[in-house]
């Protein structure tokens, strides 16, 4: 596998639902890793950040044929157009043509959530508040990443700092490429089932590039023609199936 | 006490009576002040918005106040662009109600908006490809056009009037109304389309998502289309409400005869235009993004019902009602109707917003619903008490509509359920 950064890869992710247990390890580690804030009590489930979110779908079926499958759903990294680039009235969402990901630039945003509207996989994010972490949490802040304010619009990045901090590396040691494996978000290190994978879709060598192409393989909302980065995969036709069946909800969501 | 600053020739109610008149709406101001006012210091954490709801009752009730405000560029167009003389009578009423609907609309923007200083950022890094970015330009660019168009308003108060550079300056911002107005037709044109097509383009919200002609979704010339058909008919709605609180007649009865068949008209052909539109959406666009369109509309409190009476019970009945002219010179007929207008494209508004986004688009996710909260309900109270300052003050010492008191001076004039009252000191409300 290798992840050139600085020759038009686009990273993504191939996530295993069948190996998917619903624990939150990824929820946790992308909030660690990302300095996302601990909403105040009164946020609820609809107005904290989860720039990962894990939802759970039942198959409807009573016992004992009763399934459940759960998805790990953040931003898709559209690779056709991403709906909330094109919105955005003052350029404050862009695509990194060098590496396929869709970022969002908090100083530049104006909080107007016109993205958020436009984003069908609910993966976006407002601050409601300013960040606030309890008393002692604030020692364990990534020092590489800085805390979006008050009033602005975040989603996840792929890590963007392992992003940085990678490429920082290989500079240092003289190298343009990186290596396989390299640079991975927080969410792909922390699954303890390892069901997420991830790296560049752009070349066909890769695991993720192999795992896109399985037939299990399927997009959320492919109709929409988002052509998104994340990839999931299940050998259950219902599961399946969720990846186009949009409407009224197959299960419930928790994050 | 303000005698003197009155308009010389008309009568006015005594300015304690007035006064008290404006009591509750400065209130209801200073309420809703006040909720905004914790919404810039605090937060939007004060709404009831969230990561789903994204826009609420602010968008929803801006986008139709911009509608109902069309009257201000229709009346400018008609009066300059077309001479109809008889447009004239609503023509002061359609600038001071187009400037408050505009100018309350960008100001609930501004608290609407997370990091309201950074505003002027879309003037600066502008995104040419952004429905908002283009709304954004053409709201601001209106807004001036109707602050000027204003200004001749206030220059035929008595006490401008009586120095002679501003009587100067108003004849030749005379001249410059028929440029305004085309330059007011164009922006408005523009930012009624591009309201329209802020959720039109949305192909990630296939509710909403509408095909259209170049980068514009059909939701773009429906929103031009309502907005023009509802704006003469609110401005209807305003005169009548000024007239009965008043006890005057301040628009001539062909002038309502002629703003009532326009409206028709244009309601009906908005009817027809917006049924062929749903029955493309429903048979070609919504299929082809992987959806049924039945999963729209079998989520309760949304079904079918909301699109029957958006189209029938609120476009063509109207419409049909405006068109007869018996109707249209009987009061409750004609309120109907335009009630009925204003009704239909502010619920047209509240489909395209709220309905859309309490739909869910994941399989996984489920219909969410959204209470304002008392800081959006107030903030928003305080935009409608703003407008009715404006236009009560606008009325009681500027000129604003030409034939007043030569209604005054006419005998009565008996069309069913509706005569002119004479003028009754006892009824001034302003």
């Amino acid at each position: 596998m290798s992840t050139a950064a600085a020759s038009n890869s686009r990273y993504g992710m191939a996530i295993d639902l069948d190996r998917c247990t619903g624990c939150g390890a990824c929820m946790v580690a992308c909030a660690v890793e990302n300095n996302v804030p601990v909403p105040p009590p009164e946020a609820g489930e609809r107005k904290g950040i989860t720039l990962l979110r894990v939802y759970r779908a039942e198959n409807g079926r009573p016992f004992p044929e009763a399934e459940t499958a759960h998805l790990p759903i953040g931003c898709q990294h559209c690779g056709e157009e991403p709906p909330c680039v094109t919105v955005c009235p003052q350029n404050a969402v862009e695509v990194d043509p060098e590496t396929g990901i869709v970022g969002q630039i908090p100083a530049r945003c104006l909080g107007c959530r016109y993205c958020m509207a436009a984003c069908p996989y609910h993966a976006r994010y407002f601050n409601w508040w300013d960040p606030a972490w309890p008393a002692g949490m604030e020692q364990a802040l990534n020092p590489d990443i800085a805390p979006r304010m008050r009033g602005v619009v975040e989603k996840c990045n792929f890590c963007h700092g392992r992003l940085q901090a990678a490429k920082a590396k290989a500079a240092a040691e003289g190298r343009s490429e990186l290596k396989p494996d390299e640079y991975v978000p927080a969410c792909v290190e922390a699954c303890p089932a390892r069901a997420i994978r991830f790296g560049d879709l752009a070349d066909s060598s890769s695991e993720v590039a192999r795992l896109a192409r399985e037939p299990r393989a399927f997009r959320l909302l492919a109709r929409l023609g988002t052509e998104p980065s994340v990839v999931y995969l299940s050998d259950r036709d219902w599961v399946r199936r969720l990846g186009d069946a949009a409407g009224p909800a197959l299960g419930e969501s928790h994050g | 006490m303000d005698r003197s600053w009155l308009p010389a020739t008309r009568s006015r109610a005594p300015l304690p009576r007035f006064a008290l008149w404006l009591l509750p709406w400065v209130l209801l101001l200073a309420w809703g002040g006040y909720a905004a006012g914790l919404c810039l210091v605090r937060g939007l954490n004060q709404t009831n918005m969230d990561n789903r709801f994204v826009f609420g009752l602010w968008i929803f009730l801006d986008l139709a106040i911009i509608a109902l405000g069309a009257g201000a560029f229709v009346s400018g167009v008609l009066v300059y662009l077309l001479k109809r003389d008889e447009v004239k009578d609503v023509i002061g009423t359609a600038v001071v109600v187009g400037f408050a609907c505009y100018s309350g609309a960008i100001g609930a923007l501004m608290v609407d908006v997370g990091q309201p200083l950074r505003a002027w950022f879309t003037f600066w890094h502008p995104n040419p490809h952004s429905m908002l970015a283009e709304i954004t330009f053409c709201l601001t660019c209106y807004l001036a056009v109707l602050a000027i168009e204003y200004v001749p308003l206030v220059l035929r108060h008595r006490r401008a009037r009586s120095a002679s550079p501003l009587l100067a300056f108003q004849f030749e911002l005379h001249h410059l109304m028929i440029v305004l107005a085309a330059v007011g037709a164009f922006l408005s044109f523009f930012h009624q389309g591009s309201l329209g097509g802020l959720f039109g383009v949305l192909r990630g919200r296939p509710f909403a998502f509408r095909e259209g002609f170049a980068v514009w979704p059909t939701t773009f010339f429906l929103f031009v289309l309502s907005a023009v058909a509802t704006g003469p008919a609110f401005l209807i709605l305003i005169t009548r409400t000024a007239s009965a609180l008043t006890g005057k007649r301040l628009v001539r009865q062909g002038t309502v005869d002629f703003l009532g068949r326009l409206s028709a008209w244009l309601l009906i052909a908005y009817a027809g235009v917006k049924s062929l539109d749903t029955l493309v959406w429903l048979n070609r666009t919504t299929p082809a993004s992987g959806f049924h369109p039945y999963q729209f509309y079998s989520q309760p409190p949304f079904g079918g019902w909301i699109l029957l009476t958006e189209i029938v019970l609120l476009a063509l009945v109207p419409g049909l009602i405006l068109l007869g002219k018996a109707r249209r010179r009987s009061t409750p007929w004609l309120l109907t109707g335009a009630a009925l207008a204003c009704a239909g494209v502010t619920l047209n508004r509240f489909v395209l917003t709220i309905q859309t986004l309490a739909l869910p688009t994941l399989p996984v996710d489920r219909l969410l619903l959204y209470v304002p909260s008392w800081q959006e309900v107030a903030t928003f109270a305080a935009i409608v008490a703003y407008g009715v300052i404006l236009y009560s003050l606008s009325y009681r010492y500027l000129p604003l509509f030409p034939h007043e008191e030569e209604a005054a001076a006419a005998p009565p004039v008996r069309v069913s359920g509706a005569g002119p009252r004479p003028p009754q000191e006892t009824r001034h409300a302003a």
